[in-house]
């Protein structure tokens, strides 16, 4: 069961490997979690997220693993994280993403469809499975991992983030339909954080560490805001961005 | 229909379906649901009377009071209120034996709570005064006493509704002559002070409590307020009435703004508050609602801390480890957590019961926002302090231990589960509290 902190005991995290989850993870492991199951499609990785988890405290790891470029299988692959649990799950994090690579992916049609199904089609089905499971519960939330990246498209990432605006706009109606359900469904929106993901790309402003971003998401579980930014101010920085006249924006967006 | 449930503090809600049983059959059919909770006036500050996705059973269905007897026994349904109670028995001359700081409790919740008052150091908790009580479980209801299965008896207490479903309870009350209570109170300028007043002379009074403020930082550190009495005799007063405590005539009627409640804020309502009391005063007469239940006269007064709610950290420890309520007091006014209404007490003798809270020596409850971030780990250091010096936390107010945390504090856990196994083997009787703290796993 969460505590009055909003501090979760059993955790399912969907791409667990995922810099930022695992570093939440630990975080959460400190605190009060004790069960944790990660899912993911690299077995390696999985491990070696579950070894950290237990490093900081949790006492029972699963791993799951599944492919994000297969949507309908994203049910099972929920239904056996919830089962594996065998208890009520506390809070679900969706980390699934794939940045990849826009300057080859944009005229290849298979893989900006791969993009948008990995960063959209997978997750929103995925959910579509926790919404109903935690409904039944009573109890619950969800954690979807976001970017700043959908609110204002750049050119140089739009298959990713693009994706990632379509989920981030799905969520807010999506947690609109939780509510009195008892369960809760946050949006987390980091900026450029440095990790596996992000290796090679150049830093721009407002960039952070992982652990930066994990402890953001930490208050936010705490306070409940519907949107987590990390770092907070971005809020402010893409309400001022989201209204720039696109010439300007191409300018900034390109530096 | 499914209905959302907090405790008092207004954290960590979960939906659950709820039922109002009026009879013990109605209660015994609805112990077949998988996961099932009573639940009184939802005056626990955490998830106690909360099960997610199970089955709660609104006691106050269960609203009987039979008439009081020439000495004083009275039985009662489990959902009658201390309130109702006090209505009825205070015109007649009597009081209940125990009260906590509200009146709206019931009785089913007392003993699950097993709850305790001011005169906890003369009178001992609730379970002390219950005669006999019937106790519904999934495998049938039992009649209890001390003499009469006494292991499920006094398990009963403080187990926070994991035995079953109390249906009704045989109380002792006490003979009153008045509606008012004399009392003495004085301020002390730090905690020394106060906690060595108490030692020496809690012993000459039925009721002892002292207010502390934990705001107050460097030499003022933990003034406090110590006020003392008992029930006023015909005698000591010109008149003597025995009129019951009327409802509350205020309410706060929506969540206050998140942040209502900060350090400024509450430093400044401990200043007023502190300066308020008298410094020093002698039988003054007070009402027993003025004394006993003062929050009473603000309904909804949890609404002030905001959406996200407060906790209460609660905890006993034996004499020789007095040093913690002193190192609590200093690290939470060093860390600007705010908190107001900080009450010291001293406890005498515990019960047999396996999880009930009192134990002697001191308790400090402390009414704490959510909100800042530093709270909740300073908490967890609370609690090792307060295991070290083999202490506890209370679970009637707990909404954040740990489950190892709680195995060390409630050493008789074990033998409580394997209790409770015997007349639930199949685990029916859980809660969100239960659950998060694995009550039934021992």
């Amino acid at each position: 069961m969460e505590n009055a902190f909003g501090q979760p005991q059993n955790v399912v995290v969907l791409g667990g490997s995922s810099d930022i989850a695992r570093a939440l993870v630990k975080k959460l492991c400190a605190a009060r979690t004790h069960t944790v199951v990660l899912a993911g499609r690299n077995q390696d990785l999985l491990d070696q997220a579950a070894a950290e988890a237990r490093d900081y405290g949790a006492t029972t790891t699963h791993t799951v693993l599944f492919e994000a470029t297969e949507p309908l299988d994203a049910a099972r692959a929920v239904a056996v994280c919830f089962e594996v649990m065998g208890e009520p799950v506390d809070l679900v994090i969706e980390a699934v993403g794939l940045l990849g690579k826009q300057l080859e992916y944009e005229d290849d049609p298979t893989m900006a469809a791969t993009m948008a199904v990995v960063n959209y089609a997978w997750p929103v089905a995925a959910l579509a499975e926790v919404r109903r499971r935690l409904v039944a519960q009573g109890h619950g939330r969800i954690l979807v991992l976001s970017s700043v990246a959908a609110i204002r498209v750049r050119r140089i990432s739009y298959l990713y983030s693009g994706a990632k605006a379509g989920l981030d706009r799905l969520c807010d109606g999506l947690a609109d339909s939780l509510e009195g359900t008892g369960v809760t469904l946050q949006i987390v929106r980091p900026g450029f954080v440095r990790s596996k993901m992000t290796t090679g790309e150049p830093e721009i402003p407002f960039t952070t560490g992982v652990n930066e971003v994990a402890e953001n998401i930490l208050r936010g579980l705490a306070s409940g805001q519907r949107v987590i930014w990390s770092p907070p101010i971005l809020r402010y920085v893409f309400f001022a961005l989201r209204h720039l006249p696109a010439p300007l924006w191409r300018k900034v967006a390109n530096r | 229909m499914r209905t959302r449930l907090t405790g008092w503090g207004r954290t960590a809600g979960s939906l659950a379906e709820l039922t109002t049983p009026t009879s013990e059959d109605e209660v015994a059919n609805a112990l077949g649901a998988p996961a099932v909770i009573a639940r009184g006036l939802g005056r626990s500050y955490g998830d106690a009377a909360q099960v997610s996705g199970g089955l709660v059973l609104d006691n106050r269905g269960l609203d009987a009071i039979a008439p009081i007897g020439p000495d004083g026994l009275v039985t009662l349904g489990a959902g009658v209120s201390i309130d109702d109670l006090l209505a009825v028995a205070i015109p007649q001359g009597w009081f209940v034996p125990v009260t906590p700081g509200t009146r709206r409790v019931s009785i089913g919740g007392a003993v699950a709570a097993d709850v305790h008052g001011k005169n906890h150091h003369v009178d001992g908790s609730f379970a002390h005064h219950v005669r006999a009580m019937r106790l519904v479980t999934p495998s049938g209801v039992h009649e209890l006493s001390p003499e009469r299965e006494p292991a499920l008896f006094w398990a009963t207490f403080g187990a926070m509704g994991l035995t079953g479903v109390v249906s009704e309870v045989t109380l002792q009350l006490l003979a009153i002559e008045s509606d008012q209570v004399l009392v003495d109170t004085d301020r002390y300028d730090d905690l020394d002070a106060v906690m060595a007043a108490m030692v020496e002379g809690d012993a000459r009074y039925r009721y002892s409590v002292a207010w502390v403020d934990c705001m107050a930082r460097g030499r003022r550190m933990g003034r406090s307020i110590l006020t003392r009495g008992d029930h006023a005799g015909s005698s000591d007063l010109t008149e003597a009435t025995r009129v019951a405590p009327r409802g509350a005539r205020l309410a706060v009627p929506f969540s206050a703004p998140p942040g209502l409640l900060n350090p400024v804020t509450i430093t400044a309502f401990n200043e007023l508050w502190f300066r308020a009391a008298p410094r020093h005063r002698v039988g003054e007469a007070h009402s027993i609602s003025s004394f006993f239940h003062p929050l009473d006269g603000l309904r909804d007064w949890n609404r002030l801390y905001g959406p996200r709610g407060f906790v209460q950290y609660q905890f006993a420890v034996p004499d020789d480890g007095a040093e913690a309520v002193v190192t609590a007091i200093s690290r939470l006014s060093a860390s600007r957590v705010p908190s107001f209404l900080a009450v010291l007490k001293r406890f005498g003798d515990a019960d047999p019961a396996p999880l009930s809270f009192p134990q002697p020596g001191w308790t400090l409850a402390l009414d704490l926002p959510v909100g800042p971030a530093a709270l909740a780990p300073l908490l967890d250091e609370l609690d090792e302090l307060v295991v070290a010096a083999r202490g506890r936390v209370y679970l009637a107010k707990d909404a954040r231990l740990a489950p190892s945390t709680v195995r060390a504090m409630y050493p008789r856990l074990a033998e409580f589960a394997a209790l409770a196994d015997t007349i639930d083997p199949e685990h029916h009787l859980t809660s969100d509290l239960a659950r998060r703290l694995r009550l039934r796993e021992g």
